[in-house]
């Protein structure tokens, strides 16, 4: 193990390590817990100018439930999950069957299609923003949740598709070897063996997909407009600009549209580890 | 008819397994990526009708200044996000240890870059505040003069690749924590007798084993940083006169924003922008298959 | 999408309940009312609206107001609303011209606006047609803390040497003179334009708005002189650069500015920040070059009837329901502004009966819309950009003369 274990070191480094990790901690996270803090303050607190000092109140309760009373946010919220798990089912069903075809299957235009995936995943995605909102457009899509999902679904296909792949690669050929031998159709194959050797994959890309879609804004501003379809991104910047002298609550609306992810993440910290080296660490 | 099914089922099932997602990724992502390049050469508002221009929209690209700041903009994020690769190779190994409660201390320092950018955005944009912000503050409290990062040309492009290197070294850091987790004990032991340590373990014997985590921290880290635009827009829509922009921003100004409908323009700022990600995402390809051959 | 469909069943119902009066069903209105008080104001004018017409379920869709001016374009082309609000002049000819917008000179002809309106009629006319209903105007002044003038002895000032002795004094006591925010730029723009319109009046401010006048020549130059004179003297906040023009209201409320060039819904949340009647005045910005006439700002807000519209005759309807006296009365009242309908009456107020005055006695010169309202989208963007950064840097000033002027023989 490097670097050489804490517990092998003098007992004062020890105790300088003890001490170095929640300082560490505490300013690294620092910009983070002072808008917590500014989250529980009271509108006269940021009125007069009191960001720092002793909070007059503590408007817990009152900030967080005006964010759902006094805002659409709540409704933005809703539209989040209306778009990011439609999304995280889609992507994972398509790259399934990508994954399975170029994972397994030896053929001549494998390589190439592999590549075009991953290329695609790879280009500045401000290139396609003019054809997809007129492509959006045409399909009636939209400003609307399903605007949105279609091409998450689709774009997120490329990196769904190298990760799916490079996971089924790694599985034993023999099972599917033999299969065949067996004379088992390649849907049966795909369906009864492959697909419950994929588990862990579907899980951690699962929760990395619900991050990436969560927290992407730019396709919101492009493919929304309004409160209609607009996730809690998009909307939070919007309600930025309408609540100056509410950064309070702003604040609080702040980390209402962190905490899916951040549960997201805790809750399922081990497949979302595993999502990100396994797809990127091949 | 079945019988030609079970003969050729291994030549025609791969290509039904992967219809449904070579159309969607066709139509979404392939496609429109030759239509903004053809885009480049029009002039269209996205009202009316597109008028071929040639090369004009480049000629044009080559005399605006916007561009040029927009584009030494992107080298600018390019080098300093890269720090983010030797912060969260530090960060790892600062929390590379199995003390109590280590595994809390992982995920905290992980948790910005499960955040959405928008937030982080906004949490910079009031750390940054010339009147309440916690820097300022915080410099006063150290004697110095306060700033307005924000409003400082000279200082707004930092500000912004600071607030953007917070979730980046989080990431590079879970890469590097799972990648130390892998160095071969033996090695280090090896090198504990031959009396390496300290930095000179980690250049010659722990650094070689980290390659493919430092592969791919580099390369996410460079794509994060040619595709910044959230921050950007959310902590400063390109100002103070446009001195923040980055090509990814300035081709959405173009062509969506409230002044500019110039689709064409704002295409052919893409077309540039993807010339600069093709040295890298051919650097990726080409490592893809070189590994390929070698399995 | 969810919208069109319901309206399409609304529609298809009311097809089938035909026989009765007019068909009904949702109107989709967008707007960028975003602000408290607008907001409020708005919706009680659909309220009255849907009170009145019962058989009219109307949507509303609400925008941030920055957001809006680039969202207009996608959802114009896009998903049309029947309704979209705007703003008058040069602003509006794009949409006009590119077929968004429908003419509705029926419903000025039913509601009398040729003689009612006919102040704000040149704005919405385009090709000999009407292509919008304005609703409100409002000016814009130097909003300024009258108890720290009176406390000081400083006087309204009237021409610049007053101004800038004014300034001098405030200074003196430690008081910024000029709040601004330029975050989002067209603060900035009303800061030249009505420099320009006082060094060089009304028709050469238009001329160079339109782009027929060189951004070199000597006589905005001139402006800028005068600008760089505030600029050097510290007159403007610092870090305006960084803020919002709703966060430079803040120095205003708690005395450490005593001036805003503002447009008159700064007054509302001003008033929420703590000042009132008493603390809080208005003055004419001061005259500069002796005998060019004074102009004013007033820029006119409207909505229009737009070309994709689903359901045209209740889009009418509610047009012309907002082209009414007592609507405009009322809605005016609730905003703090001034109605566009003579028949309509002015809200007993300070600030609007000032503005009033000012606006139609005091105005010689002519009334223009504001610096991105009278000039092409681009160049009103490259401009204010300029404008923001020439009050940061004044040492600047060639480079971005040169600039515009490039960009002025590009887009004109």
């Amino acid at each position: 193990m490097f670097p050489t274990p804490i517990e092998r070191t003098k007992p004062s480094t020890q105790l300088l390590y003890k001490i170095a990790l929640p300082i560490s901690i505490i300013i690294w996270l620092l910009p983070l817990l002072a808008v917590a803090l500014t989250s529980i303050r009271s509108g006269a607190d940021i009125n007069s100018g009191n960001y720092w000092g002793m909070p007059t109140s503590i408007n817990f309760m009152e900030n967080y439930t005006a964010v759902f009373t006094d805002s659409p946010l709540g409704y933005y919220i809703l539209n989040s999950f209306k778009i990011t798990i439609p999304t995280v089912i889609g992507a994972i069903v398509l790259s399934s069957l990508t994954g399975f075809a170029l994972g397994v299957y030896r053929f001549k235009l494998n390589l190439f299609v592999f590549f075009m995936f991953v290329a695609g995943n790879f280009i500045p995605f401000q290139i396609l923003m003019v054809p997809v909102r007129d492509l959006s457009l045409s399909l009636g899509l939209y400003n609307s949740v399903w605007g949105l999902v279609v091409f998450h679904i689709a774009f997120q296909t490329g990196f769904c598709t190298f990760f799916m792949r490079n996971f089924i690669r790694a599985l034993p050929y023999e099972l599917i070897e033999a299969a065949r031998v067996e004379g088992v159709s390649e849907f049966k194959i795909f369906w009864y063996i492959v697909v419950p050797l994929m588990r862990p994959a579907m899980a951690a890309l699962s929760v990395l997909i619900f991050t990436f879609i969560w927290n992407d804004y730019f396709w919101a501003i492009v493919l929304t407009q309004g409160a209609d379809a607009m996730p809690v991104t998009a909307g939070l910047n919007s309600l930025n600009g309408q609540w100056v002298y509410n950064q309070h609550l702003v604040s609080a609306g702040s980390i209402i549209a962190a905490l899916p992810p951040v549960l997201m993440f805790f809750l399922m910290q081990k497949h979302f580890i595993a999502g990100l080296t396994l797809g990127a660490v091949k | 008819m079945y019988s030609y099914w079970k003969n050729n089922q291994l030549k025609i099932a791969p290509w039904i397994f992967l219809a449904p997602g070579i159309f969607m990724f066709s139509l979404y992502v392939i496609f429109p990526i030759f239509q903004s390049i053809n885009l480049s050469f029009y002039q269209w508002d996205g009202l009316g009708a597109k008028t071929y221009i040639g090369a004009e929209n480049y000629i044009e690209l080559l005399d605006d200044e916007y561009f040029i700041v927009s584009l030494k903009n992107n080298v600018i994020w390019l080098v300093l996000y890269l720090l983010a690769v030797p912060a969260g190779l530090f960060a790892a190994l600062f929390l590379n240890q199995t003390v109590r409660g280590i595994r809390i201390y992982k995920s905290i320092f992980f948790f910005p870059f499960v955040i959405s950018q928008v937030v982080v955005g906004l949490v910079f944009s009031w750390f940054y505040d010339p009147s309440n912000g916690l820097l300022n503050i915080i410099l006063e409290f150290f004697g110095f003069d306060t700033i307005a990062i924000l409003a400082e040309e000279d200082y707004v492009t930092y500000g912004i690749i600071a607030a953007g290197l917070w979730p980046q070294t989080a990431y590079c850091m879970i890469l590097y924590l799972t990648g130390l987790n892998s160095v071969d004990p033996e090695q280090i032991e090896a090198g504990r007798i031959d009396n390496a340590r300290g930095w000179r373990m980690l250049w010659y014997v722990i650094l070689p084993q980290l390659k493919p985590a430092t592969f791919i921290a580099v390369v996410v880290t460079i794509i994060g940083a040619l595709r910044s635009f959230d921050l950007i827009d959310i902590m400063t829509g390109g100002g103070p006169w446009g001195s923040s922009r980055v090509l990814a921003y300035y081709m959405y100004e173009k062509a969506f924003s409230e002044y500019g409908f110039r689709m064409g323009y704002g295409a052919a700022i893409a077309v540039v922008l993807l010339l600069i990600m093709m040295v890298y995402i051919a650097t990726i390809l080409y490592r893809l298959y070189q590994d390929e051959k070698g399995s | 999408m969810k919208k069109i469909f319901k309206n399409q069943i609304a529609l298809a119902l009311a097809g089938i309940l035909a026989g009765t009066s007019a068909v009904a069903g949702t109107l989709v209105i967008n707007g960028d009312t975003s602000d408290p008080a607008p907001k409020a104001a708005f919706q009680a004018v659909i309220d009255g609206f849907e009170a009145e017409n019962p058989d009219v379920d109307v949507v509303y869709n609400l925008f941030d107001h920055e957001g809006y001016k680039a969202a207009i374009r996608n959802f114009l082309s896009a998903d049309a609303p029947d309704i979209a609000f705007w703003y008058a002049g040069n602003r509006m000819a794009p949409f006009v011209e590119a077929g968004l917008f429908a003419p509705i000179d029926d419903v000025w002809a039913d509601q009398g606006l040729y003689s009612l309106m006919a102040s704000s009629a040149p704005g919405m006319t385009m090709d000999g047609k009407k292509w919008g209903i304005p609703y409100t105007y409002y000016n814009w002044g130097v909003y300024y803390r009258q108890d720290i003038f009176e406390d000081l002895g400083i006087s309204v000032p009237t021409n610049w040497d007053e101004f800038i002795a004014a300034g001098e004094t405030l200074k003196a006591n430690g008081i910024t003179p000029i709040t601004i925010g330029t975050k989002y730029l067209w603060t900035a723009g009303g800061v030249f334009d009505y420099l320009n319109l006082r060094t060089n009046g009304y028709d050469f401010h238009m001329a160079l708005t339109s782009g027929d006048i060189a951004w070199t020549d000597d006589r905005v130059r001139a402006t800028m002189a005068n600008y760089q004179q505030l600029i050097d003297g510290g007159f403007f906040l610092e870090n305006h650069a960084a803020l919002s023009w709703q966060e430079a209201l803040a120095p205003m409320a708690n005395g450490e500015a005593a001036m805003y060039v503002m447009g008159n819904f700064a007054v509302a949340p001003l008033k929420e920040l703590g000042l009132d009647d008493s603390s809080l005045g208005l003055f004419q910005f001061p005259a500069i070059t002796p005998g060019v006439p004074m102009a004013e700002e007033a820029p006119t807000d409207t909505i229009h009837l737009t070309a994709g519209a689903k359901n045209v005759a209740d889009a009418k309807r509610f047009l012309a329901y907002a082209a009414r006296p007592d609507v405009q009365t009322a809605w005016n009242k609730a905003l703090g502004q001034l109605p566009t309908n003579a028949g309509a009456g002015v809200t007993d107020d300070k600030f609007l009966n000032q503005a009033f005055s000012m606006l139609n006695n005091d105005a010689p010169g002519g009334v223009a819309q504001f610096y991105d309202r009278d000039t092409k989208a681009e160049m009103a963007s490259i401009g204010m950009e300029a404008f923001q950064e020439f009050m940061v840097k004044p040492e600047r000033l060639e480079k971005i003369l040169e600039r515009l002027e490039k960009a002025r023989q590009k887009l004109y």
